[in-house]
């Protein structure tokens, strides 16, 4: 006997809009249906009417968390569209700042993702840390999540050496905080018990469902688009690829913590190694980009992002894609949550496993595809349903 | 206004419970209106905690331009909430659509499906706006019908 409990689209654990269609038995999953059509705003087809530069804006909105990541990508897209090439200078304060963004994105993950799993005191003192980085992405762009940093041709502000040391400072006080929340976790047995062995993804899997970013490293693969692909200068800086192999819920933790360190490292070489000279191509406000296609990926802070776009040689694009990380990671999430064979998976855990892979609905809802994915889904649904059964059954005899 | 009533009302506005709810907001206004309940900003001081449950909460924090699928369920939720309610369209978007203007699924504010009573402009809101609007309506709550 099953039942169907829905979660969501309004929930506790997740303050976006998310629907999901759990079906169990007793207190075990055996089904899950996703739907992530709540936040559906039509941005592909806005693009499509604005122009270039009326576009970045909205390109940046897709998402509030990796709004750098976004508008970056955009303006590598149309800069490619353009053939222009951005200053040396510039490719380091974008740098700075997707990088900044990237600390505080993964700040912000960790920080709820205790707050999810009921450990109030350490999402207090991940926010309170992250208000620093707030502070520095605010003093170097002027506003604390929407940026506008990125523009087509460059960046809009460059940092004065006042910046810089504060910048320097706020690193110093980071990363020694982290070095301690290592600790933290490492030491608290009623944590390490919500995420040690929870929502396994073995590697083979993760590669198949095409799982991306942080969530495909916590699986043990070496996969980040800043060293395969590198963009933006990121050639010149190195980093470390972070990567663990237990494959659950503590693994996706570690690589975070492990990302910011490394994001710390990074702020720091470029800092250092800044070049001298413009940071801003002069670019009109208005103009016509030249009939082609063209391609761009970012390494965004939940896995990898890629924006395509065709031009017919008009003030705007003719089309524009865009595949975020989140939709590439909810396919393991319907895999995670379905308990088979040895490996079983309790209502409670819903949370550590949702929350594991970074959800981010607003990125996510961008195309309909929800209806494809359901016709799908029902399809699966129903055969293995009756192999779940069939296996239950094979265990409980 | 009698005296139990004026009671009640100073009561209300010492302890008004939130429901955030997220109408297709890009995420920014819902991570700095979290940030309010962190260190930093704790709204907490007054008397505000924030609740899973429509049937809990006084004040509703909607973010976002409210998207097609997203309408029903905010009219939904707005009905479940018990009297007496208030809303506060928190951001550009759920005040007028914002930069998503002329998209084919999004509405043009929120006050076109349920009745505002305090808007919060900015893109997104500063952690400090959100402060001053609660105030501003848990005065009002406490002073004069909304």
């Amino acid at each position: 006997m099953s039942f169907e409990v829905p979660i969501g689209p309004q929930h506790p654990i997740h303050v976006e809009p998310l629907m999901l269609r759990l079906k169990v038995e007793g207190e075990l999953i055996i089904d899950v249906d996703v739907d992530v059509s709540y936040i559906h705003r039509g941005i592909e087809k806005g693009l499509e009417v604005r122009t270039y530069l009326q576009g970045l804006y909205l390109a940046e909105r897709i998402c509030g968390i990796c709004n750098c990541a976004h508008s970056l990508c955009y303006c590598l897209n149309v800069e490619q569209l353009l053939g222009k090439e951005v200053p040396p200078r510039a490719n380091y304060l974008r740098i700075i700042v997707e990088e900044l963004s990237r600390i505080h994105s993964h700040l912000l993950w960790i920080g709820h993702y205790f707050h999810t799993l009921g450990f109030e005191t350490l999402f207090m003192y991940f926010w309170r840390d992250r208000e620093r980085i707030m502070d520095m992405i605010e003093l170097i762009t002027g506003n604390r999540v929407i940026t506008s940093y990125n523009v087509i041709g460059g960046v809009r502000r460059d940092i004065t050496p006042e910046i810089e040391s504060k910048l320097r400072k706020t690193i110093e006080y980071v990363r020694e905080r982290m070095n301690y929340y290592d600790k933290v976790i490492d030491s608290e047995p009623s944590l390490l018990g919500r995420l040690q062995g929870v929502g396994v993804l073995k590697p083979a899997d993760a590669i198949s469902l095409g799982t991306v970013g942080p969530h495909l490293r916590a699986s043990g693969i070496k996969h980040d688009v800043r060293l395969d692909d590198p963009y933006s200068g990121h050639d010149e800086v190195p980093f470390n690829v972070v990567t663990y192999d237990t494959c659950d819920c503590y693994a996706r933790v570690k690589v975070r913590m492990g990302e910011v360190l490394e994001s710390l490292n990074m702020i720091s070489y470029a800092l250092d190694n800044l070049p001298s000279g413009d940071y801003r191509l002069k670019i009109p406000p208005f103009f016509k980009a030249p009939e082609g296609e063209s391609l761009s990926r970012v390494e965004a802070p939940r896995g990898e992002l890629v924006h395509y776009s065709i031009s017919n040689g008009g003030m705007n694009p003719y089309r524009y894609k865009v595949r975020t990380p989140t939709l590439a990671n909810l396919l393991s999430v319907a895999v995670m949550l379905k308990s088979k064979g040895d490996y079983e998976v309790y209502i409670a855990d819903v949370p550590a496993i949702l929350g594991g892979i970074d959800p981010c609905i607003c990125c996510t809802a961008r195309v309909i595809i929800t209806d494809e994915v359901k016709k799908k889904r029902r399809v699966t649904t129903l055969t293995e349903l009756e192999r779940y059964a069939r296996e239950r059954e094979v265990r409980k005899s | 206004m009698g005296l139990v009533a004026r009671l009640v009302r100073k009561c209300r506005a010492r302890s008004p419970w939130i429901l955030l709810f997220d109408t297709g907001a890009c995420n920014a206004c819902d991570i700095e209106v979290a940030a309010c309940l962190t260190p930093r900003y704790d709204v907490e001081r007054f008397g505000t905690l924030l609740r899973g449950s429509p049937r809990h909460a006084d004040i509703l924090v909607v973010t976002g331009p409210v998207t097609r699928q997203s309408r029903d369920r905010i009219i939904r939720i707005y009905e479940q909430m018990p009297e007496p309610k208030y809303v506060v369209a928190a951001g550009t978007c759920a005040t007028s659509g914002g930069v998503y203007w002329g998209c084919y699924n999004t509405y043009p504010g929120l006050d076109s499906v349920i009745p505002v009573h305090a808007y919060v402009s900015g893109c997104p809101v500063k952690p400090e706006a959100v402060l001053m609007a609660l105030s501003i309506l848990l005065e009002k709550i406490e002073k004069v019908e909304v």
